[in-house]
């Protein structure tokens, strides 16, 4: 025989799925809310959202290879991903030099000082969207008004801001809350906020794409949004004066995207589904009292980031069960 | 709703091309080698010497120790030599080598096709055949079955499960046996009740198979105390500890053999073999290889003399396709690929598998992206990932502590890896140095 | 702002003073005694870590001194006889000199002499390869040349040549270790005994099979001959399975093996060049 047999221990099957077909079906889930971000918000939120993804690319690309001198792997589609979700958690009006900033202490302080995909410990993003809001903290809450067609260049509280400020002078809820557009608007899109904040809809429609690729698995979202609503309810429950009510919450600001996308980020939430629930659990509350009692209106993003911290020890104590263990 | 068991498992396309295929017999061999180490346990010990005349079914070499096998000719002829030959792994191993002449047997067998159901023989003497004639898991795992049916002391089974779940993909060896030999599996069932002397037993088969189901369910209605239990197809139902929990719910205690929750399990091809050996008098010396592969002209199932050389089966299928990468002794995910195709027929191997260059190789390994995947897969609740991570660091206490040992290297991690990493390698790697930790501390 | 200045500040300091009582009796209470020499040894050591000694690392190394109280039977490869002397005068013991060591490959199966007869395919290290199968040549016994002995090596002393595809030892970096050594699963690396200039004379197989199966498999195998053992007149060559073995501490480097053996399988290295005979003009390309 000439041709020589190859062996390798088993198996000798392969299920078929790449990292890459993986990115690529997380992309396609985030089209849909980000098509409509360009919708509402026009021109600018396109430029934003090209340049963060450009720049991601070159920073990883540029980092591969002259830093660590290794065969540069940008089209695995990741660093695509968090350049759209960087995109995605900024106002429209950011100026672009800015969100080249933020793409370059996301994929260099974010992914690759630890190492690369699937070695970092934070969701990339959201280091560049956390360090971008502490640096230039006017620019990242300056919210183009949307209410007429196209972008206004007065600018519009967000409705998480709004309850925020109306609670601190005084109002009520109730009261804050004829201000504040009603929920059909919210779950369709049609307030100010950043790029990925503004259609609920859509976000669900990615998440259910995800779950139908198996992507990811309802563990995280459901779990999330779940924990907001029902820590929501029992304040509002308590007094609806002072706190908005919970489905008011989780249409509002990050949470569907935060939830959906930010969350369920492979390298930085735990991998038992027992431990993806109790991570679950610590962001919908953290983020409810960062938004009802904290400094800042929104603050899933921070939940996110506290809760990643804890997953390595998440994935220490929380094993999956061994099969004939007691 | 079907039985399964609950956690993990994955689904494999199940590719069983030669569902449909009749057994097949195949000719004699000019040549049969046979290996002295064709089962788990000691080596056997070789009583012939160059030149002897042997028959067929003549005791070629004996058991090494209590868990080890007889193994017999199965061809009739002269010693041609005794010698170490490769074996399918590329390690040299003792073998005996046999010109064939003719095709005589011993006188004891009977070849009869004729179906005997009753016999007078008692438990001890049942097992003291079985163990004569060197039968052996014919699944994959050639435990020998005489040390499965002797339960440790104060042990006892209460249910004989019979393995027809066939999990593994392209193989259809047990699906035609029970088929074809509905009559005498269920015949051998019944020695296997005897044998353990519990109340019933239950054949588990997938629900790919709806024949083989169908078939076995009449003719269970004429054996009281046997069942049959349609499963839902999910990999790798046909490991011991999978199949016991699909069918009776009992979980296998960790580091324990299933006798600890009151089963034995026993594959179907296994209890063919203990009907005929109980009732023929015949040892094993014949099996059902499935010859399978996409590219392959004539995927069959054979019938086959044990000893027979790899490469005259794939010649009976077609002959071996251009672009053959891999050959593969048994399934896809668990069986082993081969170093080269002289390799004789041995009593575990169920099937021959034959890819070509699309599939049979590794892929490149990527970064893992902790996406937990291995996690959901592995039916033992394990971490591979984690496992992986320890074995390449050497850290074989910590990968102890994580259970490593409880794997049953069913390879679910590494075919659901998006990364293509080999996670079982280095799953084995680890399970292997910290057994040899575990022996050295004794 | 003044006053809540000072606050910050006596609160700040009442904690540290706390904490610091509680550290200096916990330290107090939780106090084991070390002999001092254990230290003092450590300090000796060369602080490689590498295990060569047998120990988990340097300090359990002086450890285990201390407690047994002797230096008989423990070597640090690494020091070599300078620590070792050390060690003991920091005990009040006697030193004994000890031989130092050096790796050798004892496979020269370069793919010119046993060609591949399947290509491997898996994870990329000898340790998984050998627990699955006998390597990808005839030979079941040869090197497998995934490296896992220079990935074992912190002295970098060994690396693979990639024309032959086998180990090779920088004989000026090996301390004689031994980390190769348990790395190999088909234990082809053994310690000899150092020669002066790092002159070798070892056979390079450990191919145990009958002589034609050997042959077969690899050109430059050991057949199991016995020439070499008829030949040597310091009974430092001893045949056991088809494959003969020099005795390191018998061998007088007189190179007449070298000579008879029928297929190379005795390497000479660091020898200046023989006068080239007619018959064995491939001899200069397995010596370099």
């Amino acid at each position: 025989m000439n041709k020589l047999l190859t062996i390798s221990p088993s198996p000798h099957l392969y299920q078929g799925d790449s990292v890459r077909k993986i990115m690529y079906s997380v992309i396609f889930a985030l089209l849909p809310a980000l098509v409509w971000s360009f919708i509402v918000f026009g021109m600018p939120a396109v430029i934003l959202t090209l340049t963060s993804v450009a720049s991601c690319l070159v920073v990883e690309w540029a980092i591969q290879k002259y830093m660590l001198k290794t065969t540069p792997s940008i089209n695995d589609g990741s660093a695509v991903i968090t350049g759209i979700l960087l995109a995605m958690n900024m106002p429209a009006g950011l100026p672009v030099w800015m969100i080249v900033i933020g793409a370059l202490v996301a994929i260099g302080v974010g992914k690759m000082s630890f190492g690369g995909l699937g070695q970092n410990p934070f969701n990339p993003a959201l280091v560049g969207r956390v360090f971008l809001l502490i640096s230039y903290p006017v620019q990242m809450t300056t919210w183009p008004n949307i209410t007429n067609s196209g972008v206004d260049s007065v600018t519009e509280a967000t409705p998480l801001a709004l309850i925020k400020e109306g609670v601190n002078s005084g109002q009520t809820v109730p009261q804050i809350m004829e201000n504040i557009p009603a929920y059909r608007e919210l779950l369709l899109g049609n307030f100010s906020g950043s790029l990925g904040e503004v259609s609920a809809a859509l976000l669900i429609l990615g998440l259910l794409y995800m779950l139908i690729k198996k992507v990811v698995t309802w563990h995280i979202p459901v779990t999330t949004l779940a924990t907001m609503f029902v820590f929501a309810a029992i304040l509002w429950k308590a007094n609806p004066e002072q706190f908005a009510d919970p489905l008011f919450h989780i249409l509002t600001g990050g949470a569907m995207l935060g939830a959906i996308f930010m969350a369920t980020d492979y390298s930085s939430s735990p991998m038992s589904k027992s431990g993806q629930i109790v991570y679950s659990i610590g962001i919908g509350v953290i983020t409810i009292c960062i938004r009802t009692w904290g400094a800042y209106p929104e603050g899933i993003s921070f939940a996110i980031l506290i809760m990643n911290a804890f997953t390595p020890l998440i994935n220490n104590y929380m094993k999956p069960k061994r099969f004939g263990e007691k | 709703m079907l039985k399964t068991f609950k956690k993990g498992g994955v689904h494999p396309s199940h590719n069983k091309l030669t569902a449909q295929k009749p057994i097949e017999q195949l000719p004699l061999p000019k040549t049969a080698t046979f290996i002295n180490t064709q089962h788990i346990g000691a080596p056997s010990k070789i009583l012939v010497k160059r030149g002897d005349e042997i028959k067929v079914g003549q005791l070629i070499a004996e058991s090494g120790g209590f868990v080890s096998a007889n193994i017999h000719s199965s061809v009739s002829g002269k010693v041609a030599k005794i010698d170490s030959v490769i074996d399918s792994g590329g390690y040299r191993k003792d073998a005996v080598l046999i010109n064939v002449e003719g095709d005589v047997w011993e006188e004891s067998i009977d070849r009869s096709s004729t179906l005997i159901t009753e016999t007078s023989l008692d438990k001890t003497e049942i097992i003291k055949k079985i163990n004569k004639a060197g039968i052996v898991g014919m699944g994959g795992a050639t435990f020998p079955t005489h040390v499965k049916l002797s339960p440790p002391p104060g042990m006892k089974a209460d249910l004989v499960i019979i393995n027809g779940v066939e999990c593994e993909p392209y193989l259809t060896s047990d699906h035609r046996l029970m088929l074809e030999k509905g009559e005498e599996l269920m015949v051998g069932i019944t020695l296997l009740i005897k044998a353990l002397g519990t109340e019933r037993a239950i054949i588990g088969i997938e629900n790919n198979k709806p024949d083989a189901i169908e078939h076995l369910k009449a003719l269970s209605k004429k054996y009281k105390n046997i069942e049959v239990c349609p499963l839902k197809v999910k990999y790798p139902q046909g490991s011991e500890k999978h199949l016991i929990k699909a069918i009776t719910g009992r979980e296998v205690p960790s580091g324990g053999l299933p006798i600890a929750v009151g089963t034995v399990v026993n594959n179907v091809a296994t209890a063919i073999s203990v009907y005929e050996a109980v009732m023929k008098n015949k040892p094993l010396i014949e099996r059902v290889v499935t010859v399978t592969g996409k590219h392959l002209a004539q995927p069959s199932n054979f019938y086959v003399r044990l000893g027979t050389p790899v490469s005259t089966l794939i010649e009976a299928a077609g002959g071996l396709p251009e672009n053959t990468a891999k050959v593969i002794s048994g399934g896809p995910m668990m069986g082993r690929s081969m170093v080269n195709l002289g390799v004789p027929v041995t009593k575990g191997m169920s099937g021959i598998l034959v890819f070509d260059d699309a599939e049979g190789h590794r892929k490149p390994v990527k970064s893992c992206i902790r996406c937990g995947r291995c996690i959901v897969a592995c039916p033992m609740g394990l971490e591979p990932h984690l496992l992986m991570t320890l074995s390449e660091k050497q850290m074989w206490e910590k990968a102890e502590e994580e259970k490593i040992m409880n794997c049953i290297e069913c390879g679910s991690c590494s075919f659901t890896c998006p990364s293509n990493r080999p996670l079982l390698d280095y799953i084995r790697l680890g399970k292997s140095t910290f057994g040899a930790i575990i022996r050295n501390r004794k | 702002m003044g006053i809540s200045l000072v606050y910050t500040i006596i609160t700040v300091s009442s904690i540290g003073v706390t904490a610091a009582i509680i550290l200096y009796f916990a330290a107090r209470k939780f106090y084991v005694y070390e002999d001092p020499r254990i230290d003092e040894i450590e300090e000796a050591l060369p602080a490689a870590n590498c295990g060569g000694c047998g120990y988990a690392g340097c300090r359990a190394f002086a450890d285990a001194i201390v407690k047994d109280n002797s230096i008989e039977g423990k070597n640090c490869p690494v020091g070599g006889n300078d620590t070792m002397s050390k060690a003991a005068s920091i005990m009040g013991l006697e030193a004994v000199n000890q031989t130092p060591r050096i790796a050798v490959i004892r496979c020269n199966g370069a793919c010119e002499h046993r060609p591949n007869t399947r290509n491997y395919e898996g994870a990329s290290t000898c340790a998984i390869e050998a627990m699955h199968f006998g390597g990808s040549t005839d030979c079941q016994y040869g090197c497998l040349g995934l490296a896992d002995c220079v990935a074992s090596c912190d002295f970098n002393a060994l690396h693979m040549d990639s024309e032959t595809g086998l180990p090779v030892v920088s004989d000026e970096n090996c301390v004689g270790c031994g980390a190769c050594v348990k790395a190999c699963p088909k234990d082809l690396i053994e310690l000899r005994k150092q020669m002066p200039k790092y002159r070798k004379i070892f056979v390079a197989c450990r191919n145990e099979d009958k002589g034609a199966a050997a042959k077969k498999a690899c050109a430059v195998a050991c057949i199991g001959c016995g020439k070499c053992e008829k030949e040597c007149k310091y009974d430092a060559i001893v045949i056991k399975n088809n494959l003969a073995f020099i005795d390191s501490d018998k061998c007088k480097l007189c190179r007449k093996c070298v000579s008879v053996c029928p297929t190379n399988a005795i390497i000479e290295e660091n020898f200046p060049p023989r006068k080239i005979k007619a018959e064995e003009p491939e001899k200069a390309g397995i010596e370099a």
